[in-house]
């Protein structure tokens, strides 16, 4: 009865999108407040159907109703809860309802974007409506996830054991919430489009309303693409956490653009240029995100974490994509060259470095497309097949995010319209000095020693005191007495300080990926219990294994002691577990936090020691700095949503100072 | 914990301890891969370890074969290894693997016309997106062709009444 509930609500809310659609359309070209109103309704009615679907099949999970064929699929009785749940959104059809409650609710929300002018949001609530349209559409005809079975199965095939982890059950919705976001800043622009005149007022205020949806957007994409890399690190086995993945790449395409968006929307905001430029970002963001959709649900791809789809539902997102992209690039091409100028700036000031970050990521983002679809295209062309993994990546990507990254500190420095380079020079000199000592002290701290490796942890040395410095200057931090610092560090906006630390994240992060792929050390080889196997300075012992039996698993577990001359002993527990609902295996990898290094122990296969004992296969890393990689994300999507929480006050200023009049 | 339940309990962990017999002999019939045994020399593995993060796992999603443990990396890591050990140099190698699985087998693709645009085009957005900036920016010059005389007098006139509030630096 629930599950039929629910699958009428999902098409209820296809209904009320389409309803949107046509209510906010007709508004705008009446200028009926009234359809309006009935538009902005519609939208909220639809997202709240969409939440009671997914609602309703979150319950279907929760009492294992087999009669469910995506449920039988998916679940098995066995399932701890959290899994149960979790698994609703596991699968590729719980996950287009995910994608469809995020894109549904987001458009509510626009439609309560109160601080909109009429004719801006009523297109915008057309275009979102219509994006709602075109995905529930997808969902109900071709992948309902509460079409039922009969014979009902007694038991289900369980949810692949690689997704039964907490990382992973938070992973999607905080991705898809960030993928999806992007579609308001798509909506915005597309009605920006439409609305833009050549009125040099309405770009600046454009800029300041898709700001906030871009950077909140952004942090989530930030946080679900760094639980996805943490996830893959621990629960895959393999010692690392990016693998330049199509699926992976897929989630960084519609970043960096974004990145991209965040940066040329302050130029358009603060000095109404780059018009035409932010709003090809807008619609590409989340054009990638649409990208990313088809790429990982229509089986083009090999990868790890693609969903087995039939090409058939390829086709219908690959026609969707075409269509609202396609659309919304013709409406660009047409319209782009009428928009107007805005400011003018010289070429060294802050306009000209936010022009010259985006130059960088977009190039970048070009670089991951290419990488991501090359092999498609050739193959498709010439029948030749070819793979494009890290080392092309480390030859394209790398250098142009280097050269972006050592111009960033200087960024902030920079006057708007016209900058004076020499003092920018002048004031980041100190930390110029100190990242190149660092970069010195990292070159003999690390064994063996790397030029590469060093110049890496001197950029992000120089990433994190450039954005320190920056925040000293304007604090002016031991040049003013110690309370006028503070009076000066109080009144900083939100926004600065979320910079300063979004920047720094970035250095951070750097710091971790350099020095971790630089100077991790792995050592494996067959281990009976009692041995030792040396990884770098730790030495790892095998203490005893022994079977145990999870909810619904049987695993073999190593208990390991990880030790190290002048440091504690510690236990560690790595695991090798079998789930007999789908006959797979998984590894548990056993993690032992050192400071910022990560000791990473692996238990493989029974086998024989080479002296012919029985023994386990045992492999261990030794990642230095490996907890900087997934710090430095966090710091900036920290610095992202401080930044958010200051637009927000902006806004609510302005409406109080708008009501005061 | 009922009685039932108990027996329901024990029966589950017996079938798990079946199903994981079971399991166990049907990685019996393929032969588990053998156990990765490092070359004595530590820069020779050195170099192999590097390879191994070039070479594609033929049979696997998108798995470098340091990293997968399908049966066949465990092969070709073999094969690396003992062509090191023979003395064959890196290049070698990879043309070796190359001839037998195609370029397919390697993370890096091979510079050639068909992979050009791969290989140059990051670079070649990075110069047209530049252009089209500059372009840009040319095209935009002649808005700001000096003042005339008439507009400098109107300007001077305004500055005296009040301050260009853009003119100071930002604070932003």
């Amino acid at each position: 009865m629930i599950v039929e509930a629910g699958a009428f609500a999902l098409v209820l809310a296809f209904a009320l999108a389409v309803l949107q659609t046509g209510l906010a359309a007709a508004g705008r070209l009446r200028r009926s407040p009234v359809l309006a109103g009935a538009a902005d309704g519609a939208a909220l009615a639809s997202a709240v159907a969409v939440a009671l679907a997914f609602a309703a099949l979150i319950q279907a999970f929760a009492v294992s109703d087999f009669s469910v064929a995506n449920v039988a699929a998916n679940s098995h009785t066995d399932k701890p809860m959290l899994y149960k749940v979790a698994a609703a959104w596991g699968s590729h059809e719980g996950s287009l309802l995910l994608w469809c409650l995020v894109l549904t609710g987001f458009g509510a929300a626009l439609a309560r974007a109160r601080n909109l002018p009429f004719g801006l949001r009523t297109s915008a609530v057309a275009v979102q409506g219509l994006l709602g349209a075109l995905f529930l559409a997808f969902a109900v005809f071709t992948s309902n996830p509460f079409e039922r079975l009969d014979p009902v199965p007694f038991q289900g095939a369980s949810l692949n054991p690689l997704l039964q982890d907490p990382a992973l059950a938070f992973h999607p919705p905080f991705l898809y919430a960030g993928y999806v976001g992007f579609s308001v800043c798509f909506s915005l622009a597309v009605a920006a489009l439409i609305e833009g005149r050549a009125n040099a007022a309405f770009w600046p205020a454009w800029g300041r309303w898709v700001r906030p949806w871009a950077l909140a957007s952004w942090v989530l994409l930030t946080l679900g693409i760094t639980l996805g890399a943490f996830w893959a690190y621990y629960e895959l086995g393999w010692g690392g956490w990016w693998f330049w993945d199509p699926v992976e790449n897929a989630s960084f395409m519609p970043w960096l653009a974004g990145a991209a968006l965040l940066h040329s929307s302050i130029v358009t905001e603060r000095r109404g240029a780059l018009a035409a430029w932010s709003t090809f970002l807008a619609l590409l963001a989340f054009t990638f995100s649409m990208l990313g959709a088809f790429l990982v649900r229509s089986g083009v791809l090999t990868s790890v974490h693609a969903f087995a789809v039939d090409p058939e539902r390829g086709m219908m997102l690959l026609a969707i994509l075409g269509f609202a992209a396609g659309a919304a690039f013709a409406l660009f091409a047409w319209r782009a060259p009428q928009l107007k100028g805005g400011g003018l700036f010289a070429p060294v000031s802050r306009e000209g470095g936010l022009v010259l970050n985006n130059l960088f990521l977009t190039a970048a983002a070009a670089t991951v497309l290419l990488g991501t679809l090359y092999p498609l295209i050739l193959e498709a062309a010439t029948g030749a097949t070819i793979s494009v993994g890290p080392p092309y990546f480390a030859l394209t990507f790398t250098p142009l995010m280097a050269v972006a990254l050592v111009v960033l500190p200087a960024g902030p420095f920079l006057a708007w319209k016209r900058a004076d380079l020499r003092g920018v020079v002048q004031r980041l000199a100190v930390a110029f000095g100190l990242a190149l000592l660092l970069a010195v002290a990292g070159w003999f701290a690390f064994e063996p020693r790397k030029i590469l490796s060093a110049l890496g942890i001197g950029l992000g040395a120089w990433l994190i005191l450039g954005a320190l410095a920056e925040t000293a200057e304007r604090i002016r931090l031991f040049r003013a007495p110690a309370g006028e610092t503070l009076r000066r560090a109080r009144g900083l906006p939100l926004a600065a300080w979320g910079m300063t630390l979004a920047h720094a994240g970035l250095g951070v992060f750097v710091l971790g990926a350099v020095v971790e792929s630089g100077f991790r050390v792995e050592a494996a080889r067959p281990l009976a219990v009692g041995e030792s196997l040396q990884a770098g300075k730790w030495t790892v012992t095998l203490n005893d294994v022994r079977i145990v039996e999870g909810p619904n698993y049987l695993a073999e577990q190593g208990r390991l002691t990880v030790a190290v001359p002048g440091g504690a002993t510690r236990q560690v527990v790595a695991e090798r577990r079998f789930f007999p609902a789908g006959g797979q295996t998984t590894t548990e990898v056993g993690l032992d936090f050192r400071g910022l290094d990560d000791v990473y122990v692996v238990l493989g296969e029974r086998g024989q020691t080479p002296a012919g004992q029985p023994g386990w296969s045992v492999r261990v890393w030794w990642n230095p700095w490996a907890r900087l990689i997934f710090l430095g994300p966090a710091i900036m999507a920290a610095g992202g949503a401080l930044s958010l929480l200051d637009r927000r006050l902006r806004l609510g200023a302005g409406a109080r100072k708008a009501k005061a009049a | 914990m009922s009685a039932p339940s108990r027996v329901r309990g024990m029966v589950r962990t017996l079938l798990a301890l079946l199903s994981l017999c079971v399991a166990s002999a049907a990685w019996a019939q393929e032969p588990p891969p053998a156990p990765d045994r490092p070359l004595a020399d530590a820069r020779q593995e050195a170099r192999a370890q590097a390879l191994f993060d070039d070479i594609r796992c033929v049979v696997c999603q998108h798995e470098a074969i340091a990293d997968s443990p399908a049966g066949i990396a465990a092969d070709m890591r073999q094969l690396v290894r003992e062509q090191i050990a023979a003395g064959r140099s890196d290049a070698q190698i990879r043309d070796d693997l190359v001839r037998r699985y195609g370029d397919f087998v390697l993370f890096s693709p091979p510079v050639r016309i068909g992979t050009w645009l791969l290989w140059f085009g990051p670079f070649v957005v990075l110069l047209a997106v530049a252009a089209a900036l500059l372009a840009f920016a040319r095209r935009r010059r002649p808005e700001t062709a000096p003042l005339s005389a008439e507009e400098e007098a109107r300007l001077a006139e305004i500055l005296a009444d009040r301050r260009d509030p853009d003119a100071k630096p930002s604070d932003d």
